[in-house]
């Protein structure tokens, strides 16, 4: 299979319109006699079943949590990118796609990411419309921050929660056409597997969380927003529940995974402080607007903090790049502060921590107006670590935060299997190589209120009338019959070990060989202990209690059997890839200076992962990428 | 640390439940709470006996989703903080932990420290939102907010549903959960063509499934966002003046 991209012929600025003028329409008395499953209520998923339901057509959607309300989506903190241009400093269009193609390190698809830079104004227009309490200026308009890789003030926020009041904000639009019956919703009900008949999507199979009923759902086309896949490190910034069973399930059943290894590895965390740790607190890359990121001169300093002289602190990112200094996109932060650290001049546990500074700011502003931007923020870190960071500086380390990968899709947002859409942090398509800050609730929403709802009825109105497939069609059956039995196999291994004492084991693997820094050998030899450790899993863990009950073992024990493949897969993604280019870092491909060095000749390209089968290799397929808008350069943010 | 631990302990919805005993002989201070019940669950398990349900997702205090009671007390004994971002060093070695799930005839127990807290979403569902289509927006500073007026909506808007409110309520009310979103939508001018209609909508579904207010005040207490019951009083004027108004 050759993979088609479907991208619109014409100038970049005219391809989306171009594209909603062709794509057919379904017209508004067709909509209601239509079924779409939509499996995720974060800002994709919820934004998408909301949309679709207020257009007309007749909506399933589902999530693991008890309240679609829940989704990961709500625990963003910093803010929405947007080229309103409302700060009059020089932002447009063409500089949020400029600017996202090239922190993307050349890796995405020039086409989305200027449909993605066009739709984003509109995303502010609809959420202040819903309500969401955007923080306001004293004259009554939007205020803006900065983020990452960005010299404008594009970024909107809502406090520290942007994602909670965007999230809310979906939800209640979604909560909405519930109560219009447009919308079927169905909460602590987890997908284990996509039905495929005839090369198409017809619906899914799902466990009821409480009953541990397995059951089929059917429809004309399925949705995954299901999220991103950081957990498969164990340690991330990720709610718990956060997996990738959906999509490693549509994966196997014939979607084309793309770019597995882009995993971002998100700068300002709370460090570890300890074995029994069960996550990893992300603290807003807004704080890198006015905090201050150092370490010791000395590699043997052995002072606290505040009693460094200025003269021996080495704020290293000032340094080694003032035009950007503190706000250096997320791939360059993080490994900066992993090169001081194996330099020995690390803070605190361990000596992975560099300090994030307050103290000249709260100098230069007062310590209202910190407290303003950061209170909840400050206040987090504070209940986390014990430390007060308004008198101590923050202590901070890079962590798995954000899966750049995804299944692969094409413009119009379709996966390889007809009839499957794939939207939000689930897909692989606008940030390349690397995502800058604030662009992932831009792309979840772009994709769920924007261009779905468009693109989705081109598929549909080619299949008016047919109606889904029964569900007790065989298929239905057949896929019913093998969760049932993977179920069983799980409850019934006869080990001794828990589950997450193996993902740990998985996790600690996937940072050592697949996390900030890759190489050729240390990829191949994970790649045999993923496999070995996997075969180890299925004999040797335990789960207890039975299917038919609230079992979260039985839950986390499904979706730790799918990270072993997805881990395999990166790694042989990252071995694939002999360059380094944004988030993915191969020591063997570096500059002197030790920035990443990409072969564009080589690798300008998707690299698109067919399913082999379980003991097969996977087939890989290649998109080339074309830059006609932005050309390729070194990237530079000195 | 060594702790003391009762854990309320169900099967299900049917059955009945009781109090277990357990001892931990490793906690350790930087832990957090549901840390700790990790590794105590680590431990059951590899003993063969059921680990303990408990609800919980983003463990930073934002999605809502854990909560139990902790020596009688909504998220325990911090002000402010929801069960997932309470640290074991707020404990001493040797305490004892009485640990139970919400209680509150609108949250029925599913499993050991799991309920079901599908009311608060009904309450939404039947008015918590501002009708606008994807698409027919207008540009969004057309829309001029007066500063204070974002921030106390923000205020509001910062419940995350968690339901301590509830689950601490002597009558089992749920005033602070929707008065706090009735709040957020009637201080912006974008809430004010629905707020009638809103207000009278969501009051009524929450009366088909909480208890009524009484003044208690222990769900501003426990709130872990701080939401104040101020909008309580802004809920109850503004209920009245829909009546009045006829909606
Ligand atoms: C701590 C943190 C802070 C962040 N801050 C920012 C920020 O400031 N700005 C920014 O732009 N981005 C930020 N991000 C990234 C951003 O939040 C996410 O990329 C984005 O919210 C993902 O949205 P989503 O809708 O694709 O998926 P999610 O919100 O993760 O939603 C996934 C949905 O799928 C459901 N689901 C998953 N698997 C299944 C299954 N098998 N069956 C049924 N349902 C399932 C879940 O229940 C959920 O409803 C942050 C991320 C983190 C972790
Ligand atoms: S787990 Fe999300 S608020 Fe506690």
């Amino acid at each position: 299979m050759t993979l088609d991209a479907k991208v619109p012929s014409g100038q970049i600025q005219d391809k989306w319109d171009k594209a909603r003028f062709d794509l057919k329409l379904v017209n508004p008395a067709n909509k209601r006699k239509f079924k779409i499953i939509v499996v995720g209520s974060g800002l994709a998923g919820g934004s998408a079943a909301a949309t679709l339901g207020e257009l007309g057509y007749h909506v399933q959607c589902f999530c693991y949590q008890d309240s679609p309300r829940r989704a990961h989506s709500i625990a963003a903190q910093g803010g929405i990118n947007a080229a309103k241009n409302y700060q009059n400093d020089g932002d447009s269009v063409w500089r949020l796609f400029y600017d996202t193609v090239k922190g993307g390190d050349f890796r995405s698809r020039e086409a989305n990411v200027y449909r993605l830079a066009q739709v984003s104004v509109n995303i502010i227009d609809q959420c202040v419309a819903q309500g969401v309490p955007f923080a306001r200026e004293y004259g009554g308009l939007l205020d803006n921050r900065s983020f990452g890789g960005a010299q404008v003030s594009r970024t909107f926020y809502a406090r520290g929660q942007t994602g909670q009041q965007l999230q809310l904000g979906a939800y209640q639009a979604l909560a909405r056409q519930i109560d219009a019956g447009q919308v079927e919703m169905f909460p602590r009900t987890e997908m284990l597997d996509l039905v495929v008949e005839d090369g198409r999507a017809r619906g899914i199979v799902t466990r009821d969380m409480v009953t541990g009923e397995i059951a089929s759902y059917s429809a004309d086309a399925v949705v995954l927003a299901t999220g991103g896949y950081s957990n498969v490190f164990f340690l991330s910034t990720n709610a718990k529940g956060c997996n990738a069973t959906a999509i490693w399930r549509a994966h196997r059943r014939g979607a084309y995974f793309a770019n597995p290894c882009y995993t971002q590895i998100h700068p300002t965390c709370i460090p570890q402080h300890g074995d029994y740790q069960s996550k990893l607190t992300l603290m807003s890359e807004s704080l890198r607007n006015d905090g201050r990121i150092w370490v010791p001169r000395s590699v043997s300093e052995e002072r606290a903090a505040n009693d460094i002289p200025e003269a021996e602190r080495d704020y290293y990112l000032e340094r080694r790049y003032p035009a950007f200094g503190n706000l250096v996109p997320r791939d360059i932060a993080s490994r900066a502060a992993k090169a001081v650290c194996d330099e020995g001049r690390g803070v605190g546990h361990g000596g992975r921590g560099v300090y994030l500074d307050f103290a000249d700011a709260i100098g230069r502003l007062g310590k209202g107006a910190i407290e303003a931007k950061y209170g909840n923020l400050f206040e987090m870190y504070e209940r986390i670590t014990g430390e007060d960071p308004y008198t101590v500086p923050m202590r901070i380390y890079p962590a798995p935060h954000y899966t750049m990968g995804g299944l692969w899709v094409d413009y119009n947002l379709m996966s390889t299997i007809e009839g499957l859409y794939v939207i939000g942090e689930a897909n692989f398509s606008d940030h390349g190589a690397n995502r800058l800050g604030a662009s992932a609730l831009m792309q979840g929403l772009a994709d769920g209120y924007f261009v779905l709802p468009y693109t989705i009825g081109d598929y549909l109105s080619k299949h008016m009338g047919e109606g889904p497939l029964p569900t007790g069609h065989a298929a239905f059956q057949a896929v019913e019959t093998e969760v049932a039995d993977r179920v069983q196999s799980l409850l019934s291994a006869d080990g001794s070990r828990t589950v997450d004492s193996f993902h740990r084991e998985l996790g600690a693997l996937c940072w050592d060989a697949c996390g900030m820094s890759r190489t050729a050998e240390g990829l191949a030899a994970a790649i045999d202990q993923i496999r070995e450790l996997k075969g180890r899993y299925l004999k040797e863990v335990k789960v207890l209690g039975g299917n038919e009950q609230v079992n979260q073992s039985l839950e986390k024990a499904g979706r730790v059997l799918d990270y072993f493949e997805l881990a395999e897969l990166m790694c042989r993604d990252a071995l694939m890839r002999e360059e380094s280019c944004g988030t993915h870092f191969r020591e063997e491909y570096q500059t002197p200076e030790g920035e990443a060095r990409r072969d564009d000749e080589k690798f300008t390209f998707v690299g698109a992962w067919e399913y082999g089968g379980p003991d097969t290799e996977p087939n890989l397929h290649r998109e080339s990428l074309e830059f006609q808008n932005v050309p390729p350069s070194q990237r530079s943010y000195k | 640390m060594r702790l003391k631990l009762q854990i309320w302990r169900q099967e299900n919805g049917e059955a009945g439940g009781q109090f277990v005993t357990y001892e931990l002989a490793d906690a350790s201070p930087e832990m957090s709470f549901l840390e700790m019940l990790d590794v105590l669950n680590e431990q059951l398990t590899e003993r063969g006996e059921e680990p303990v349900a408990f609800e919980h997702d983003c463990r930073e205090g934002i999605c809502g989703s854990c909560g139990m009671m902790i020596n009688g007390q909504a998220h325990g004994p911090m002000a402010g903080t929801a069960t997932c971002q309470l640290h074991m060093r707020h404990f001493q070695d040797g305490d004892e932990i009485r640990i139970e799930p919400w209680r509150s005839a609108a949250f029925p127990v599913l499993k050991d420290l799991v309920v079901d807290r599908a009311p608060l979403d009904r309450i939404i569902e039947s008015g918590g939102y501002i009708s606008v289509n994807t698409g027919s927006a207008r540009d969004a500073n057309e829309i001029l907010v007066p500063k204070p007026a974002a921030d106390r909506a923000m205020d509001a808007a910062e419940c995350i549903g968690c339901g301590a409110c509830v689950a601490q309520c002597p009558n089992g009310a749920g005033q602070l959960f929707t008065s706090a979103k009735i709040s957020h939508l009637g201080l912006l001018p974008q809430g004010q063509p629905e707020r009638d209609r809103r207000v009278k909508r969501m009051v009524e579904t929450m009366e088909d499934y909480f208890g009524s207010c009484s003044n208690y005040r222990e769900c501003e207490a426990v709130c872990p966002k701080g939401i104040s019951i101020d909008f309580i009083a802004r809920m109850n004027r503004d209920y009245v003046k829909a009546l009045i108004r006829g909606e």
